[in-house]
């Protein structure tokens, strides 16, 4: 078992041809992931990698079933691209493209809402269920499977957990990584209780990072909903106020969105929390041998 | 980015947001002319810098006379100001914003800013004008007014109508004009892709007017490729040199205080490097993302920028190797530090894909500064270590 996406996912990629789109494409292709098509405008009817290439979503959806999108296209564009895939009756869009301005994606999300659409990212790694299906640009063959749940704003925090989850002999079921920018699809309140549900998940690894205050609402979430042991690491401990931490969304802004304030919340929600990442699979293990 | 106040205030001026008058100077001299031109008996001189608290800092000053124009702008210009938002080594001042004195009856905050857990933005005002807004929140919440926007129906009466009750403004006529203003500021921050405006204090005059006496503005980098016009007041010398050198080599550098200079890829990983640190008992010198692709390359420009810094005792690179492979990441590093004189320390890390070839390619290649870790905990303990002993 997994969330949200597994072996028999058909996916399809918006911005299928250009570069990016093409070596991720390809590197999900060999992980296993049923890629079934993709959408590049003016290419369609053409062949890429095997696959066959659309003019717009709804012909790709139409023709193939696919129910996932993952989306590559450039930052100026990937709003329309969003939206054209909530219309075409994706299910789920994962936009891994970095750069995109906030009010396209305050438009973009509100119109995936609108239609029923989740999504994951913008600016995120992707998600993967292990041996199953990466849609993404994670480096698959970190992700062992196991029955550890991963949730995270920062990309190789998420390699770094599940890297180290699997060194202390545990494995991952899904790993998803939500992006950190400030408007974001799928976070902590909507995927804890996915993995609270899926039976193979044991335990949950959340990390989260200053900025903003999903893990706040993550932390009051798990305290009513969460039965499942949660293992939470928060980066940006030694962050200066008012600076931006490379993500657009990780600032601390006059006293909020300071990691001490997640930290104490997630604690105070029973929530194992770890000062470094280095002790994510220590913690992991602890919680597990209870 | 963020822009000057002369400079918002002419982006307020083009939708309609009144301001008072004023000129931009770059010297006494044109500070005169801007002050005969602008006509009157009192001006303001007004130190430009992307810095709150200018005021109390001695940057804001009253002029009754041409004459004292002239002083004050002397005195303003070329001086560094220190406030409470440029850290103790404060700004240079060098350009002074000559404007016509107001007639100051009521001060007051309006801001625009996105609410991250509605996702649209939010017009915040509130009575308590010239005050820090973070410290109103903090002491009298109940003294902010909040409207969220939704940008699919945009900014309507009722929105308005919220504001003004809000803030108690009570005659219609100064209700109309508040409305009027806060749409038109609402219009501001939508069009400029504005990540934050301030005006602080938006004031009422004796005749019941509302006027920006002060602005701030922040936009949306990412979407700086759509406002050519925004992007050309951009003022170099507010930036920190080396965060603008590192930004043009795809590097996202910031200057802390601490002695280990960090070199991670990706910006989460950056920060659980510098807590690690921390958590090691070390002190983090910086926070550097090098983003996805390490190569040789951005490695001896991260190099070359950490070591700029003199307080550095020692370098912690710490890499997650994904779909790059660890082992070119290993030769790149080596590369590296051939390209640059590195004489502190570095450790290095390398995980993931190919971390074993990796480690044996550091191992071989027997650099006596160059120290090969396991994992994170040990690396940041050995480069905690490394700082330690350089002293």
């Amino acid at each position: 078992m997994s969330i949200l996406v597994n072996k028999d996912t058909k996916v399809i990629v918006q911005g299928f041809t250009g570069s990016e789109g093409t070596f991720h494409a390809e590197q999900c292709l060999a992980y296993g992931t049923n890629i079934v098509g993709g959408v590049t405008p003016n290419k369609g009817g053409q062949e890429h990698l095997g696959k066959p290439v659309f003019n717009t979503v709804q012909e790709a959806v139409d023709a193939t079933g696919a129910t996932v999108s993952m989306v590559f296209v450039p930052p100026a564009f990937v709003a329309d691209a969003v939206m054209e895939a909530a219309e075409a009756g994706i299910e789920l869009a994962v936009i891994i493209t970095e750069g995109a301005p906030v009010k396209d994606m305050q438009m973009a999300k509100a119109h995936a809402v609108k239609h029923g659409m989740k999504t994951i990212g913008p600016n995120c790694p992707g998600i993967i269920t292990a041996d199953e299906c990466k849609i993404g640009i994670m480096p698959g063959n970190i992700f062992k499977k196991g029955n550890v749940g991963l949730i995270s704003k920062s990309g190789t925090l998420t390699y770094e957990g599940a890297n180290q989850v699997v060194k202390e002999g545990y494995g991952i079921t899904t790993a998803v990584g939500i992006g950190g920018d400030p408007i974001i699809g799928l976070s902590y309140k909507q995927l804890l209780p996915m993995f609270e549900a899926d039976p193979e998940t044991e335990a949950i690894v959340m990390i989260g990072e200053i900025g903003g205050d999903l893990e706040i609402q993550a932390a009051k979430l798990i305290k009513e909903q969460i039965t499942k042991p949660v293992v939470a690491f928060i980066a940006g401990q030694t962050a200066p106020k008012g600076k931006r931490m490379g993500h657009a969304g990780a600032i601390v802004s006059g006293s909020a969105g300071t990691a001490k304030e997640k930290m104490d919340a997630l604690e105070a929600a029973g929530v194992k929390v770890v000062v470094s990442p280095a002790d994510i699979g220590k913690a992991v293990k602890e919680v597990l041998s209870k | 980015m963020n822009i000057h106040e002369y400079q918002a205030k002419q982006i307020f001026a083009q939708y309609g947001v009144p301001t008072p008058r004023g000129i931009v100077a770059n010297t006494p001299e044109e500070a005169v002319k801007a002050a005969e031109e602008l006509g009157g008996n009192i001006w303001v001189v007004k130190a430009q810098i992307h810095a709150g608290g200018r005021g109390l800092g001695g940057g804001v000053k009253l002029a009754k006379s041409i004459d004292e124009v002239k002083t004050l702008a002397d005195e303003i210009l070329g001086m560094t100001l220190v406030t409470h938002q440029t850290g103790p080594e404060g700004k240079l001042v060098q350009k002074v914003y000559i404007e016509e004195g107001a007639d100051i009856k009521d001060e007051l905050y309006l801001g625009v800013v996105l609410d991250r857990a509605k996702e649209m933005p939010v017009i915040m005002a509130s009575t308590e004008g010239g005050m820090e807004i973070e410290k109103v929140a903090e002491e009298s919440p109940e003294k902010i007014v909040k409207v969220a926007v939704d940008p699919a129906i945009g900014f309507q009466p009722f929105h308005g109508r919220e504001l003004v009750f809000g803030l108690g403004i009570t005659d219609k006529n100064e209700q109309k004009k508040f409305m009027q203003f806060a749409s038109k500021l609402y219009n501001v921050y939508m069009d400029k892709d504005a990540e934050m405006i301030e005006i602080n204090p938006l004031i009422k005059t004796g005749a019941g007017d509302f006027l920006a006496l002060d602005g701030k503005m922040g936009f949306d980098d990412s979407a700086l490729y759509r406002h050519p016009e925004i992007e050309e007041m951009r003022d170099i010398s507010e930036e920190d040199p080396d965060e603008r050198e590192a930004a043009q080599y795809g590097l996202s550098y910031i200057a802390l205080d601490g002695e280990i200079g960090c070199m991670v890829n990706g910006a989460g990983l950056a920060m659980g490097t510098m807590d690690t640190i921390n958590y090691m008992g070390g002190t983090p010198a910086n926070f550097l993302d090098v983003g996805g692709k390490a190569n040789a390359e951005t490695v001896a420009k991260g190099f070359e920028i950490i070591l700029k810094n003199p307080n550095v005792k020692a370098i912690f690179v710490n890499i997650f190797g994904g779909i790059v492979r660890c082992d070119r990441i290993a030769n790149g590093i080596l590369e590296a530090t051939k390209m640059v004189d590195v004489h502190v320390p570095v450790i290095v890390r390398l995980d993931g894909t190919n971390a074993e070839e990796a480690a044996e390619i550091l191992a071989n290649a027997n650099i006596p500064n160059v120290i090969p870790a396991t994992d994170l905990a040990d690396g940041a303990k050995k480069a905690v270590e490394a700082a330690k002993g350089a002293k």
